[in-house]
């Protein structure tokens, strides 16, 4: 993961996408590619926002839904939701989101602390805050998103 | 890695072949096989792994493969006759090499002991000859296992004069004679002298050709193993005669060398002719174009297969020769070494194409066109191209048995000789085919089996006698192929299985009732039973607390079956059949709820359309079901894995009774069954994490992902844990 900060001034790209009312992005640097939503299939014993597993050129790719990872109640997946194709460390994984919205390039002293009156869920998950053109979008780090998985792997 | 580790591994992979190759010929020879060609495969062997083994300063290999190479040399150059109590020591030199080879690779201990009883076993043979070969000049001392520098031995002569001549194989391994001439200027002053007379007229030139031959006259106090370290790599590749250069009167062919240049120009064109003629004759004889002489005017008269006999008391050049012809009479087909990982990369995109021709012929079918439409025909052609390219590209993976096999005749001795029996290991089918990390996974079962063939199968000597029997028992091996898949026999002569004493001990140990009724074939079926082993005293050989069931284990975690036949006083016969590959499973595919999930075909007994009747709930929500007067386990799949949450009613399901990991059976039910097929085993753990209760997954026609289904855990969960199961949920 490209988590060194950039130097000032130099900016970064963000990828960002819409989960109902809601704008989040990450790093384009850890996204492999962006497709449609096709039903996946159903893995016994998972946790609820592993919606599945999904044929991917031949590789098996584990689908987190996001809305219900970031407590945002679960999708109901359609044709035009889609599918943010992720590595995160040596793993590959799909992020079922609404719909990409945006590429914005970023510096970092545009990203704003998350405020502490943010849920559990944000706080874990969310980096930070980016306002571009009076919107505002939370910088979601992928690696606290899966590290969950890994836990619950453990135990 | 770095070079060196690089280079050090291809030559411990060289090693394990030429150790392959060196048990074979030596089986051969102990059966009887005088051949020249067997014996100088068997020589060549053994000089391989010192050659490369001094590249790396292995000493202990060195000594110990020079001490075997010098014996085996007796043999070839006819000074000793192969017999039994020749090849007997050989074969356990052979396997000393082995154990030196692995423990220079891996480290570990070194039976130092054994190896110098054997060394000496091998002295003592060439011992026996009288004329112990002078230019053996270490011997002695390495023998001995003395770890001295072999050059403060050696007596310190004036120089050496060296007759070089390169076989065209070294100009095709691109080495450069100028180059080792350097090297050899390097070791002290040199006079070298360049004979062209066997270079025949233009039109008979072979481009690729080598018709030159070097006398170097070196002087200064170099050892002889200093010179000869200079052509270290190009041994086999020319013809290397070092002799110390007398101070007085030159030896012969030093000698006879001169005069051969000082002949040279008078007789120029004669010489040439004869010598074009020499090489048409060398080719009809299909021998190389060695023409093999010190003295041209008088050599490409002589018939060139003459010629070794001059030069029998010189080692080197002789096995060089010999190697030239052995290329010609067994070209063994080329080979590269690929990086498995690449192997792994194709077949995994190979797959992927599996699947998607699938898809495209499916949405094509869906896109309502005409079977007899051109694009369904093209799609039909592409489909058998995908076919051809998966099979070959499989068999890139697929290797012979052979490697396998090879390591067991070793065993069968170790076990022999530990137990008192005598015996031979028959193979059969060696050159069968099977994916590498089957072979991988065999040979652990194979030297199980092979070891309890021996130690519970075969009687001893005299109890064979008694019986009519040779004292000599047989262990057969054999590989084939059958309707897709491989079977792999081991069979003894021995006694049978005794089936009254299997049943005591299976009463015993409360692995059946004292008064259950058990056909022959379920008796034999027994030893496969965890916990079970006929071992009277826990034995060194094959008591070590891994009893048939691990074999059985092993055999099925490949995907295959283990069945035993046995007649009393006749032997037992184990059969196993395992698939030919890992990357593709047999399956069986199920609708399960709205899901649609793989089982190995491999596992299930057979099929039934359960009756409610038949069907009993037990406490804990748990049902059994009847099947021929036996209460099996059903499991519910659609509730194991939580894809339904009322249970399914038997009788608008399908049962299929499946045999688990050591015989265990139970009854899957499921909604409906799809159909048969071949599918591609994909990874769930690459990218998620091990699921319980499913193996892997698979990629369908559609192009939706299929889990395959873990009977032996869908089993063990129904047997007590499946709180457990549910539990993780």
């Amino acid at each position: 993961m490209s988590e060194a900060p950039s130097p000032r001034g130099v900016g970064r790209e963000l990828i960002s996408f819409r989960i109902g009312a809601q704008e989040f992005c990450v790093d384009i640097m850890s996204i492999r590619e962006i497709r449609g939503w096709t039903p996946a299939t159903v893995l016994p014993h998972a946790p609820a926002f592993v919606r599945g597993v999904i044929n991917l050129r031949g590789a098996v790719l584990p689908i987190v839904d996001l809305s219900i990872r970031l407590g945002l109640g679960a999708a109901e997946p359609t044709a035009r939701h889609v599918i943010i194709v992720a590595q995160v460390e040596h793993q590959v994984l799909g992020l079922l989101v609404d719909a990409v919205s945006d590429i914005l390039t970023v510096t970092d002293d545009m990203i704003q602390p998350t405020p502490d009156v943010a849920s559990d869920a944000a706080r874990a998950f969310v980096r930070g805050l980016v306002a571009i053109d009076g919107r505002m979008v939370s910088f979601i780090s992928l690696d606290r998103v899966l590290p969950e998985i890994d836990l619950e792997i453990a135990a | 890695m770095d070079p060196m580790a690089e280079i050090k591994t291809t030559f411990f992979q060289e090693c394990e072949e030429q150790l392959a190759e060196l048990e074979i010929g030596l089986l051969a020879m102990e059966a009887g096989d005088h051949d020249s060609e067997t014996v100088n495969a068997v020589f060549r062997a053994v000089h391989s792994v010192k050659g490369g083994a001094g590249a790396f300063g292995l000493d202990d290999l060195v000594r110990f493969a020079h001490v075997f190479e010098t014996a085996m040399d007796e043999v070839r150059a006819g000074r000793m006759v192969a017999t039994q109590e020749v090849v007997k020591p050989m074969l356990r030199a052979a396997d000393v090499l082995a154990d030196l080879v692995r423990a220079a690779r891996d480290g570990g201990y070194v039976d130092h002991e054994r190896n110098a009883a054997v060394a000496a076993e091998l002295t003592a043979l060439t011992g026996q000859d009288p004329h112990a070969d002078a230019d053996d000049d270490d011997g002695m001392d390495e023998i001995a296992f003395q770890p001295v520098q072999i050059a403060q031995f050696e007596p310190e002569p004036a120089g050496w004069t060296l007759r070089f001549k390169p076989r065209s194989e070294l100009y095709r391994k691109a080495n450069e004679t100028v180059l080792l001439l350097r090297e050899l200027a390097r070791l002290g002053e040199v006079e070298v002298e360049l004979d062209a007379s066997e270079l025949p007229l233009l039109p008979h030139l072979d481009p690729e050709g080598a018709y030159l031959t070097w006398t170097v006259r070196l002087r200064g106090a170099s050892s002889e193993s200093d010179v000869r370290e200079v052509f270290e790599f190009v041994d086999t590749d020319c013809e290397i005669d070092v002799q110390p250069t007398a101070s007085d009167a030159a030896p012969e062919p030093e000698a006879a060398a001169p005069q051969a240049e000082d002949a040279a120009p008078e007789f120029d064109v004669a010489a040439l002719i004869r010598n074009a003629q020499a090489q048409v004759a060398d080719a009809a004889a299909d021998a190389p174009s060695v023409a093999a002489s010190v003295t041209p005017t008088v050599a490409p008269l002589e018939a060139p297969h003459e010629a070794p006999d001059d030069h029998a008391a010189t080692a080197a050049p002789d096995p060089g020769r010999q190697d030239a012809g052995k290329v010609n009479a067994n070209v063994s087909a080329p080979t590269i070494r690929v990086d498995l990982e690449r192997v792994d990369r194709l077949i995994d995109l190979v797959g992927e194409l599996v699947i998607n021709q699938a898809m495209l012929a499916q949405r094509v079918i869906e896109a309502g066109m005409a079977r007899a439409s051109s694009v369904a025909v093209g799609l039909d052609e592409l489909e058998q191209l995908t076919r051809e390219l998966q099979d070959s590209v499989m068999a890139i993976r697929a290797q012979p048995v052979k490697s396998v096999f090879q390591r067991m005749p070793r065993l069968a001795r170790e076990v022999a000789s530990a137990t008192g029996k005598q015996v031979r290991v028959v193979t059969e089918g060696e050159g069968t085919e099977v994916d590498k990390t089957v072979i991988e996974r065999l040979a652990d079962p194979l030297t199980h089996m092979i070891r309890n063939a021996i130690d519970h199968g075969l009687e001893k000597p005299e109890r064979r006698r008694e019986a009519g029997k040779n004292p000599e028992g047989v262990v057969r091996l054999a590989a084939f192929h059958r309707s897709g898949r491989i079977v792999i026999e081991v069979s003894d002569d021995g006694g049978g299985i005794n089936r009254e004493r299997v049943r005591a001990i299976a009463a015993e140990k409360g692995l059946i009732a004292a008064d259950a009724m058990l056909s022959d074939e379920d008796t034999d079926n027994l030893i496969f039973m965890p916990g079970f082993s006929t071992a009277d005293a826990i034995s060194d050989i094959s008591g070590r607390g891994v009893g048939m069931d691990v074999v059985r284990r092993s055999i099925q975690e490949l995907g295959g079956r283990i069945s035993i036949a046995s007649r009393p006083g006749l032997g037992s016969t184990f059969t196993m059949s395992l698939p030919l590959t890992l990357a593709v499973l047999d399956g069986m595919v199920l609708s399960v709820g709205d899901q649609t999930l793989v089982a190995p075909l491999t596992a299930i007994v057979e099929t039934l359309q359960p009756q409610r009747s038949d069907v009993h709930s037990i406490s804990g929500g748990s049902r059994v079901i009847t099947i021929r007067d036996k209460y099996v386990a059903l499991i519910d799949v659609g509730m194991a894995l939580g894809y339904r949450s009322e249970p399914l009613d038997p009788e608008e399901g399908v049962a299929l009774l499946i045999e688990g990991d050591g015989g265990s059976r139970a009854v899957l039910l499921v909604d409906a069954i799809q159909g048969q097929r071949q599918v591609v085993i994909k990874s769930l753990e690459a990218n998620y994490r091990r699921v319980d209760g499913i193996a892997a997954a698979t990629i369908l026609g559609d192009g939706r992902v299929a889990l395959i289904l873990d009977i032996d855990a869908l089993v063990s969960a129904s047997r007590g844990s499946e709180a457990r199961l549910l539990q993780t949920g």
